[in-house]
């Protein structure tokens, strides 16, 4: 049985090894195929799971660091600073120093907090986290779960991190968490409507809620193109709207730092603390990968109709690579609104959204349905 | 005692009470802000003080004159150079003395560089306040250079003790016109950015207009002075009105605005970089040749009397009262320190909107904690 | 049909400012030149502080381990806090007379706030600032210090 497993991992190597990267199906059916060989079913699906488990931990606590020490970067650079530059070359291993520090830091128990609630809100955030980046297309073959209704389930289980910060806030028995989390709740709330519509546009010109086929979908070219301007509004409403989800600057309500000096997370110290600010970066991660998914095409190729030299060339790039590219493309474009713009109050977060996106948006969604139902796209 | 009586009296009201500060991000140091709310909405905020009073007041007691100096440095440490001028200005009032124009023209273009230094701060940390952090480092990056061209004359950064009565301490050095002529090259360019960043901004501009409105009467009954009464349409410039130094040699325009409210209050500031800036401009090429000091006597004591001298600080009017028994001591020292009385408006304009608005609004009336408490 | 034009207007303007303010954080973004960053430590060898830099208070010294100091006491009575303590002692110099010369200068660092009167008082011109600013010690006695080095004298010819 061993020796099945070399041979097949052997023929998927027998091609140009690099071929794995065009195309994760290889190696992952190649180990599928072993396991079930080798073991019964059950066991196949544990281990499975067990592989993919550590491999999304893995990958939060990479993509995590990376985003915090791109964000110290990209503002330092922004404000005409260098940014951490100690530890490492270019200061690469600074978040890994700062969260060694976390982790040997001190939980400092909170008097008259709700205990329960207190310790469960920085897991809800995880978990919360790691559902939503299961269902993500990294690459071709390179996907965890493929829903049928992918994107609902995304927006849905987004939508539930929530919950922890208003835990977080309510059980700290603080009251600047109290108003961070209750400005929070009333934020999240409010723009769930502009993304779900947002996507929603996507989803009327895909046709599809499986992410999978959207990206598929925009073989000959990505929807912001193919959608003509409503796509693009969806766009600009989306990227606006998932900052506010994210509970990122201008839109920071929630941890005003010079307002409510952390916000929902004051009272965190240690490694929970560090939950929630690695959460905030990977949300951050996640709205980004929807806007590339939805948007700009996934890990698919910039293709342009017929040009089959030009779409060559770039079908020679990896998909992970553009998937990749395309993520921190946005992520940079978030990070420039926080570094530039003051904050907003959160009376006039409300009127943005209910006064100008969700109508904005609702007309572009009959647009974009008039527009399909004619087969005016591309 | 009875201060805690009385918030869990108002606590039985159902009033939501946070204490801003002596800690807290935008505090700009250790001012509490004993704020009781209504959900987001400020019902009622008292500000307590004293938390870094040093008694500047009793101290000058006990020392002469000339020490005095390095005292006012420290009461508001933003425009630490006028702080000096007032007491000097008085010490040599007071003895009638004659000073040179060069001394005046060195102190009036120093005295607009630390004013525009301390409007570029005000301008970093509303920014900051308002959530927009890249102002900060913008507004530093700029400020920073006023601290060399104040280092390299005066060998202080930020509390120079540059004056003494009758003169200044050094001459000027040799590369300050130049050095002077560049900034206001440089720092021209650099405000479009400024507004660019923050005065167009529509989020800026939503958050501040409208917001803590201060009408021209209750300016005056509060007692408002500086750029903050100035954006209710008070003109209370010291420099036009009852001109010292050399400021009635220059041509400035007195910044107006009758709005009185937030953006107002920040305009007025933005104008009046622009403002010094002019004034600069008008002095540092006709510097007088001169002695850059006075000779007085090695111990300096005032007449019998009382002594009264008002400058305008970069937030406005700052006064020195002395009352000499006519030894080395001032027999008593008084500053009316901008600050503190811009302080006592803060409930009056916070009244009615949000914690945000809060922060906005002390934000905009640049409070400096130290020359409050003194 | 003013109110909806209006409303697009101030949709179109309020993303005009906005992409304003980003053109400015982008434009820094992609200008590595204007990061005014020092790297401290590593510059230290070619940090030169500007020479009116109040760093601490010194006695300069000659080559011969002479000062200027007669030990008047005129630093002692300007300082405002008590930084400077001056201790005299007589001594008899050649032609028998008794002088009133310096023990120790003692300066405190750590109560100095640099108003620069003490240097600017000295009759002799005996004391002046230093350009060194790395101040930090473990111990804050070693903040105290004795301005006149050991053994030295006073510079022929200062009265």
């Amino acid at each position: 049985m061993r020796f099945d497993f070399i041979a097949s991992y052997v023929s998927a190597f027998t091609g140009p090894w690099w071929k794995i990267f065009y195309d994760f199906s290889i190696l992952t059916g190649a180990v599928d195929e072993w396991l079930k060989g080798s073991v019964s079913p059950f066991w196949t699906t544990v281990i499975e799971m067990v592989v993919v488990g550590v491999v999304f931990l893995l990958f939060y606590a990479v993509v995590g660091l990376f985003l915090v020490y791109a964000e110290r970067k990209v503002c330092a650079f922004i404000q005409n600073r260098l940014g951490p530059n100690r530890i490492g070359p270019f200061g690469i291993f600074q978040t890994i120093a700062d969260l060694v520090k976390l982790l040997f830091k001190e939980i400092i128990p909170i008097k008259n907090a709700d205990s329960l609630l207190f310790n469960i809100a920085p897991y809800i955030v995880i978990i919360v986290n790691f559902m939503a980046l299961a269902a993500i297309p990294y690459a071709k073959g390179l996907h965890a779960i493929d829903f049928n209704i992918g994107i609902f389930y995304i927006l849905a289980v987004s939508s539930m991190s929530v919950v922890g910060v208003l835990l977080a806030g309510w059980s700290s028995n603080s009251k600047y968490s109290l108003i961070g989390a209750m400005r929070s709740g009333a934020q999240i709330v409010s723009y769930e409507l502009s993304i779900g519509l947002a996507l929603i546009t996507i989803v009327i010109l895909s046709g599809t809620m499986q992410l999978s086929e959207i990206v598929e979908a925009q073989r000959t070219g990505w929807f912001i193109f193919k959608g003509h301007i409503p796509a693009v509004i969806a766009f600009v409403i989306y990227v606006i709207s998932s900052t506010a989800e994210i509970n990122r600057g201008p839109f920071d309500m929630a941890e005003a730092e010079s307002e409510l000096t952390a916000g929902y997370h004051t009272e965190y110290s240690g490694i929970k603390f560090a939950f929630f600010y690695l959460a905030e970066y990977i949300n951050m991660f996640i709205v980004a990968s929807i806007a590339a998914t939805m948007f700009l095409g996934g890990w698919m190729p910039f293709h342009i109709g017929n040009l089959e030299g030009f779409n060559m060339v770039m079908d020679f790039i990896p998909p992970f690579i553009w998937y990749i590219g395309k993520t921190f493309v946005i992520i940079w474009i978030i990070m420039l609104f926080k570094w530039t713009f003051p904050r907003l109050r959160i009376d006039q977060l409300l009127t943005l959204e209910w006064k100008y996106l969700l109508p904005i948006n609702l007309v572009n969604v009959l647009i974009m349905a008039f527009l399909v139902l004619k087969g005016w796209h591309f | 005692m009875e201060e805690k009586v009385e918030i869990i009296a108002t606590d039985e009201k159902q009033e939501f009470i946070i204490n801003m500060g002596p800690q807290h991000p935008s505090t700009h140091g250790v001012l509490r802000l004993v704020v009781s709310l209504q959900g987001e909405m400020v019902k009622s905020l008292q500000p307590h003080i004293g938390y870094i009073h040093r008694g500047i007041e009793k101290m000058c007691e006990s020392i002469t004159y000339p020490q005095i100096i390095h005292l006012t440095d420290r009461m508001d440490y933003l425009s630490a150079h006028q702080n000096n001028e007032a007491v000097c200005l008085l010490v040599e009032k007071a003895l009638e003395v004659d000073i040179s124009d060069r001394i005046k023209y060195i102190r009036t273009i120093m005295s607009e560089l630390s004013r525009l230094q301390s409007h570029q701060l005000f301008w970093a940390t509303f920014g900051m306040d308002l959530g927009g952090q890249t102002c900060y480092f913008y507004g530093l990056r700029d400020r920073e250079m006023i601290l060399d061209i104040f280092e390299e004359t005066t060998g202080g950064r930020m509390l120079v003790s540059y004056n003494c009565p009758g003169g200044v301490m050094y001459d000027l050095h040799p590369d300050f016109q130049k050095k002077v002529k560049d900034y206001i090259k440089y720092f021209r360019k650099k405000l479009p950015e400024y507004d660019a960043i923050l005065t167009g901004n529509v989020i800026f501009r939503e958050r501040t207009t409208g917001i803590g409105t201060l009408s021209l009467q209750d300016a005056i009954s509060f007692g408002i002075t500086g750029p903050s009464a100035r954006a209710s349409g008070l003109s209370c410039d010291i420099r036009k009105h009852e001109p010292y130094s050399a400021y009635d040699r220059v041509k400035f325009n007195e910044v107006l605005f009758t709005e009185g409210d937030t953006c107002a209050r920040y305009l007025a500031r933005v104008e009046e970089m622009r403002e010094s800036l002019n004034i600069i401009e008008q002095l540092i090429d006709n510097i007088p040749e001169g002695p850059y000091a006075v000779k007085m006597k090695p111990v300096i004591k005032l007449p019998e009397g009382d002594y009264f001298q008002r400058v305008e600080t970069a937030r406005g009017e700052l006064g020195v009262y002395v009352i000499s028994d006519g030894n080395k001591n001032p027999f008593r020292m008084k500053f009316r320190s901008p600050n503190f009385v811009n302080l006592g408006v803060l409930n009056h304009l916070a009244k009615g909107f949000k914690i945000a608005d809060l922060i906005a609004i002390s934000g905009s009336l640049d409070l400096i904690i130290p020359d409050i408490d003194r | 049909m003013s109110n909806i034009s209006e409303y697009f207007k101030d949709v179109f303007n309020g993303v005009l400012s906005l992409l304003k303010g980003m053109r400015v954080t982008a434009g820094y973004f992609f200008k590595p030149s204007a990061i005014v960053t020092q790297k401290y430590p590593e510059n230290r060898k070619n940090l030169v502080m500007f020479e009116r830099f109040k760093g601490e208070v010194v006695m300069p010294h000659n080559e011969n381990n002479e000062h200027k100091c007669t030990g008047c006491g005129i630093c002692e009575i300007n300082c405002p806090n008590g930084t400077i303590e001056v201790i005299p002692k007589s001594i008899i110099t050649e032609d028998g007379k008794k002088k009133r010369a310096i023990d120790k200068h003692i300066y405190r660092l750590g109560m100095c706030t640099f108003c620069a009167l003490c240097v600017k008082t000295c009759p002799s011109n005996a004391l002046a600032f230093s350009q060194k600013f790395e101040h930090a010690v473990f111990d804050r006695a070693s903040l105290t210090k004795q301005l006149n080095k050991p053994g030295s004298q006073l510079m022929k010819g200062v009265e």
